[in-house]
């Protein structure tokens, strides 16, 4: 369970103070899907980053299972990313000199511990999202919708409790935003995962069984995931 | 797999633009050890010119005077020979080629002339006590100069200036002064009576310009029997190494030979001084300009290379990296970098000066494997030195503010 309680996120430089979030309030039990919209600027991302433990909010409490991410050492955070966060990102990010096989294996060589198994658990993660034959691809070699699965295969990698995508299909035509839209619901419905995602196309947005929607840095909808105060 | 499969990755996948950064410290590194090895050559050839300009220490009689060094009049003081031993067995580092002397005037028909007593080269090196003392000399060699063998290897011989090395000399022959030579008429195999004993000429020496053309020279015990003297000898002549005399070699001397009067020969020693201080000068001029270019030019591409891999660093912290593993993952790079340009460096410096130097300079270059321990350390330390900053600054970036960039 993710839970945000009056999360404020100001950035400030030389120009002054930007208000990012402004006192957000959010209940997201296990297994949701909740997608997040709102117009360029309103926060979005930074509310996906702050969720996943990449931003510290300026004020106020994210959750996660009962534990404040603030007191988490950054060893911790970084553990949290690695293992129950799964990001998926608009620009994919995938490392340019890694294949797509090597670029599914890099959040597994990034956990501690454990590093048995890797290359079968990246094939099947590969397989299953119908990149067998590409494999060995370099990121450049493969199409946009290509890459993006592969992000996906890679977000995959420590078999993560929440997918966080920002703008998943932003670069993608009509067929190929079905397609990953498709697999992310497949991650939520099939796996049981957690998918917070945002979007600007009215269509992904209605795919969520629940909906935020930010202007100006406030929360102004949350249906089904508003936390009572 | 593990996050070092990146850097390796990284590295063969970005061969050309690794390559250029390579290039940097490979040149870099290959220029300190091309001009450190002619250096070291050429500091040694100036050495054997040095040294070549004969002994700098005069050990003498307390009563003594220089001038009684030059002018030898019949009843100058004189000391115990075996004071040579005493200087040798007490292995004085910077103490090289001992050479006691025995001079007198003498007349040769009506002709007055010096007639020097030495000891070869060779006898000095056959008596054991000399041969473990000769040891010493090795180190000494290595360190300050010349052995008479790397001397002539190297063609650096000049006969004027070599007074010497006077390798064998049998008791029954002299060596004969050029003036002498002219005002007696001798050549090389004539007969000469000195004092009611024959001896033959073995050579006639070349014209030095010096008093040593009114000398004639022979075998140090010969010329003590003949005198008289017993076993006395009025000079011992030692090549000191310059650097040990600037670390008062000459007080230590003092200490064990306390009844005598021990100088140097100002000007040789100053010129020796004064010459290795301006070498070790640029040498170290040169090391210092070449660090910074090599720093600089390794922390122009590291800065590159990080700049253009800030969303990759991005990347793998949002994956759940940590500051601390992005920031090692860059200083293996770097140090890989160092080790591959130090290797490099070396192997393209000494070969280039091992072909140039000869060609350049006319020198005799040998590789010095040393250097190989040196360019790696040296290699290692401008990598790391010039990708530290960076990475440093790669490592502070807030992994957000980059995925918002894009
Ligand atoms: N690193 C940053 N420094 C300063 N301002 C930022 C930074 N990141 C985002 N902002 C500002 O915060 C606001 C929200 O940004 P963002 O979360 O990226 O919005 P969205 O994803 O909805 O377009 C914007 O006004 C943006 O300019
Ligand atoms: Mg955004």
């Amino acid at each position: 369970m993710l839970g945000l309680e009056r999360v404020t996120k100001a950035y400030s430089s030389r120009r002054g103070t930007v208000h990012a979030l402004r006192d957000i309030c959010l209940k997201i039990e296990r297994g949701s899907f909740v997608t997040i919209t709102g117009p360029s600027g309103s926060g979005k991302t930074t509310l996906l980053l702050t969720i996943g433990g990449l931003i510290r909010p300026t004020s106020g409490r994210v959750e996660f299972h009962g534990t404040d991410l603030c007191t988490l050492s950054e060893r911790h955070l970084a553990a949290y990313r690695n293992q129950k966060i799964g990001f998926v990102l608009q620009s994919f990010n995938l490392i340019p000199y890694l294949s797509a096989y090597e670029n599914t294996m890099v959040p597994m060589s990034l956990r501690n511990g454990a590093t048995n198994n890797h290359e079968q658990k990246a094939k099947a993660l590969l397989d299953r999202l119908g990149l067998a034959d590409r494999m060995d691809h370099l990121p450049r070699e493969l199409s946009v919708g290509q890459q993006q699965r592969v992000a996906i295969a890679r977000a995959l990698g420590n078999d993560p409790e929440v997918i966080l995508a920002d703008e998943p299909t932003g670069n993608l035509d009509p067929t190929l935003s079905a397609e990953i839209l498709s697999i992310l619901r497949d991650l939520n419905e099939k796996d049981g995962r957690t998918v917070i995602m945002v979007t600007h196309s009215p269509e992904a947005a209605r795919m969520g069984r629940h909906h935020v929607r930010l202007v100006d840095g406030c929360c102004v909808e949350a249906d089904g995931v508003a936390a009572t105060r | 797999m593990r996050l070092r499969t990146l850097l390796w990755k990284e590295l063969w996948l970005r061969k050309s633009r690794m390559m250029s950064g390579l290039l940097a410290i490979t040149l870099g590194i290959a220029v300190i050890v091309g001009i450190q090895s002619v250096t070291a050559v050429s500091e040694r050839a100036v050495k054997i010119k040095l040294d070549n300009l004969g002994a700098n220490i005069l050990v003498l009689p307390q009563a003594a005077s220089v001038d009684d060094y030059y002018t030898a009049d019949i009843d100058a003081p004189t000391f115990p020979e075996d004071y040579v031993e005493r200087v040798a067995t007490s292995m004085l580092p910077g103490v090289d080629n001992l050479s006691p002397k025995l001079t007198r005037r003498v007349k040769v028909g009506d002709v007055p002339v010096i007639l020097t007593g030495i000891l070869p080269a060779n006898e000095l090196a056959s008596k054991p006590i000399w041969q473990s003392a000769g040891l010493a000399g090795a180190e000494l060699a290595a360190a300050c100069g010349p052995s008479p063998e790397v001397n002539k290897g190297r063609s650096f011989v000049d006969e004027k200036l070599q007074r010497k090395a006077i390798d064998s000399l049998a008791p029954g022959e002299l060596l004969v002064g050029s003036v002498v030579g002219q005002r007696l008429n001798l050549k090389d195999g004539s007969k000469v009576v000195i004092q009611g004993r024959e001896f033959t000429t073995a050579r006639v020496l070349p014209e030095t310009g010096t008093i040593d053309d009114d000398r004639i020279y022979a075998h140090l015990h010969v010329v003590q029997d003949l005198l008289g003297t017993g076993s006395q000898v009025s000079a011992i002549e030692i090549m000191g190494c310059c650097s040990a005399i600037s670390d008062g070699l000459l007080g230590k001397l003092r200490n064990i030979l306390p009844d005598t009067r021990i100088t140097t020969i100002g000007q040789i020693v100053n010129t020796q001084i004064e010459t290795n201080r301006l070498m070790a000068k640029v040498s170290l001029i040169l090391l210092v300009i070449i660090f910074l270019v090599g720093a600089i030019s390794i922390a122009n591409y590291m800065w590159a290379n990080v700049e253009e891999r800030r969303r990759e660093i991005g990347t793998l912290l949002t994956l759940g990296a940590t500051r601390g593993s992005v920031y090692r993952l860059f200083l293996a790079k770097a140090t890989i970098l160092g080790l591959l340009g130090g290797i490099g460096g070396y192997l393209l410096g000494t070969f280039s000066a091992l072909v140039l130097g000869p060609q350049l300079a006319g020198l005799a270059v040998e590789p010095v494997p040393v250097y190989l321990a040196w360019s790696l350390l040296f290699a290692v330390a401008i990598a790391l030195l010039g990708s530290w900053y960076p990475t440093y600054r790669a490592t502070r970036l807030d992994p957000a503010s980059i995925l918002q960039e894009f």
